[in-house]
């Protein structure tokens, strides 16, 4: 059995810009979960799930001692902070843009979540 | 050994319009050797050159007066040097006020290190092929207006070993802005890749300031932070390894721990195998981050190779006018009310004022920032329509406002609420330069 939820529930992000090009990167709030984000949390996810704001390349780095990932996304902010017609020209808030992904967890760390939601941080 | 005992820096702004009081309170408590104001990004650099076209006197950071009335005092009784790069476009004007403001204080022989050499225009001609969007100067059509290299923490060095209680530069990299006083202090050979990657990391680490302290974190029910309207900014200890914690002054608002600490490490970061500076290709792939007390967390392992042969080089262009112009609707229909407002707007700038290039229609409250729509609109019964447009034509941007406040009455019903402004744009592309041809300067002056 399992359930979906929304990446929030089990992790943390961090948007920047240089250019067009933001990163997000993405953080396990409890260590066990890290393996969970880097099974679904993937290039191929991402592209397609905001393939309106992402026009160009996205690349993964994944981060084992940190339990994090970092996304790399190309031509993902309408030009850049000079150029961008978007109210968030930074991109600021393509954090949370990354943490309304669905993920699927087991119920064992559904029943983790449901005993300790206001934050899985390391206990 | 003095030189032994850990080193004591901090950050006093990690960007433009940062607040004060923060940086204040962390040179009257902080006994710290260095605070760093960092004031430079992409859009606040073109912008010091718009404002030096339009003033020859101006083109560094607006609050560099107030900043400097506040902490110089302090810094000299505290015995803490200031390094800023808060000359942005024009480090030579910002030490003119620094100097007038250290004789109104009586701050006599205060003295002042002034960095320069990052203003590369002569080099950027129409054949200077920009990396990003991959294209010639020339086929951008427009006139540079301002072209910097990014400093490293050498350019820095020469006014550390005058001794200066004040360091002015235009661009730096941020992290270099840290980066030179740990490696005076600590005598780092400039090939000393490892070392020079670990200094760069707390750098890196401190050039936001709040953002590693609880500031771009707070989550409510996820990320609870405390007292963020009194964040306190951060201070480090550094050892000679550069390694190092963070931690911030007893009794402000915000927090350090591990995931501040974690977020702000791939901050603006892409390959944290290989974080590209002046001084350093860093590596933080292999850093560790881990708790050292109540807001304190001690950071290592990071390391580095073998510095970049070229500089990056950010050049400015007159980006002409962007116009933004909103409205909201509130109550039943609302949605569909700004849309057809938007709809109205789009028409009317197309076929009365001739205008082709693109606007942007959002509605705030829907989908603004992330084009998603929600799955359960019917409930939303407040939204603000939005519409900009860049344009080099001020005639145009004119319209746009004009377009938008017409619907008051032209409009569909319950329209209210209208703001609209026309700003001076900029644009911002890169390229690289060769390091041999950038050539930094410094100059002492004394109060």
């Amino acid at each position: 059995m399992s359930r979906t939820i929304e990446l929030r529930e089990i992790a943390h992000a961090r948007a920047g810009d240089k250019g067009n090009r933001s990163n997000v990167s993405v953080f396990a709030h409890h260590p066990d979960d890290y393996q969970l984000i880097v099974d679904q949390v993937t290039v191929e996810r991402v592209k397609n799930a905001f393939a309106h704001v992402l026009r160009g390349p996205v690349t993964r780095y994944t981060l084992p001692n940190l339990g994090g990932i970092n996304l790399v996304m190309d031509e993902a902010l309408g030009g850049g902070v000079n150029e961008s017609l978007n109210l968030d020209s930074h991109g600021k808030s393509w954090s949370f843009m990354i943490l309304s992904l669905t993920v699927e967890v087991s119920d064992a760390v559904a029943r983790r979540l449901e005993y300790n939601p206001n934050s899985g941080t390391t206990p | 050994m003095p030189r032994q005992r850990p080193y004591r820096i901090g950050t006093g702004a990690g960007f433009s319009s940062d607040r004060l009081d923060p940086a204040i309170d962390l040179v009257k408590r902080g006994q710290l050797d260095t605070i760093v104001f960092e004031c430079v990004g992409e859009r606040t650099l073109a912008f010091g050159h718009r404002d030096r076209q339009a003033d020859p006197a101006a083109g560094y950071n607006r609050l560099l007066e107030a900043r400097l009335r506040a902490m110089l005092p302090l810094c000299r009784a505290h015995g803490t040097r200031l390094i800023t790069n808060m000359g942005v476009a024009n480090p030579q004007g910002a030490a003119e006020v620094a100097l007038r403001v250290a004789r109104d204080l009586d701050l006599t022989g205060l003295r002042i290190a002034v960095v320069t050499g990052d203003d590369v225009l002569g080099h950027i001609t129409s054949d200077t092929h920009l990396a990003e969007p991959d294209c010639s100067v020339a086929e951008i059509g427009r006139i540079p207006i301002g072209a910097n290299a990014y400093l490293g923490a050498q350019a820095i060095a020469p006014a550390l070993e005058a001794g200066a209680e004040l360091i002015i530069t235009g661009r730096v990299a941020d992290p270099a802005l840290f980066l030179a006083p740990l490696a005076h202090h600590f005598d780092w050979a400039d090939d000393d890749w490892p070392t020079l990657g670990g200094g760069t990391l707390v750098g890196h680490l401190l050039e936001c300031a709040a953002q590693v302290t609880g500031g771009y974190f707070a989550d409510p029910g996820y990320k609870d932070v405390a007292n963020l309207a009194f964040v306190g900014f951060p201070l480090a200890e550094v050892d000679a390894g550069g390694n190092a914690v963070i931690s911030k002054l007893p009794g402000t608002g915000g927090c350090v721990d591990t995931r501040t600490v974690k977020e702000q490490m791939l901050y603006e970061v892409h390959d944290p195998s290989a974080y590209l500076t002046p001084d350093v290709t860093a590596d933080f792939s292999n850093a560790r981050v881990s708790p050292a007390g109540d807001d304190r967390v001690q950071v290592s392992g990071a390391s580095g190779t073998e510095r970049p042969h070229d500089l990056k080089v950010t050049v400015a262009f007159d980006g002409g006018y962007l116009a933004e112009a909103e409205v909201s609707y509130a109550g039943s229909g609302a949605i569909e009310r700004a849309r057809v407002a938007g709809q109205i707007v789009e028409e009317r700038l197309a076929t009365v004022h001739g205008i082709d290039a693109p606007c942007r229609t959002d509605l705030i409250g829907m989908n603004a920032l992330h084009g998603i729509q929600p799955e359960q609109s019917s409930d939303i019964r407040d939204v603000r329509l939005r519409i900009a447009l860049r344009s080099p034509d001020r005639q145009n941007a004119d319209a746009v406002l004009w377009e938008v406040e017409a619907l008051l009455c032209c409009g569909p019903a319950g329209g209210g609420g209208y703001r609209g402004r026309v700003d001076d744009s900029v644009l911002t592309y890169s390229t690289f330069l060769s390091r041999n041809k950038v050539r930094p300067s410094v100059e002492v002056r004394t109060a």
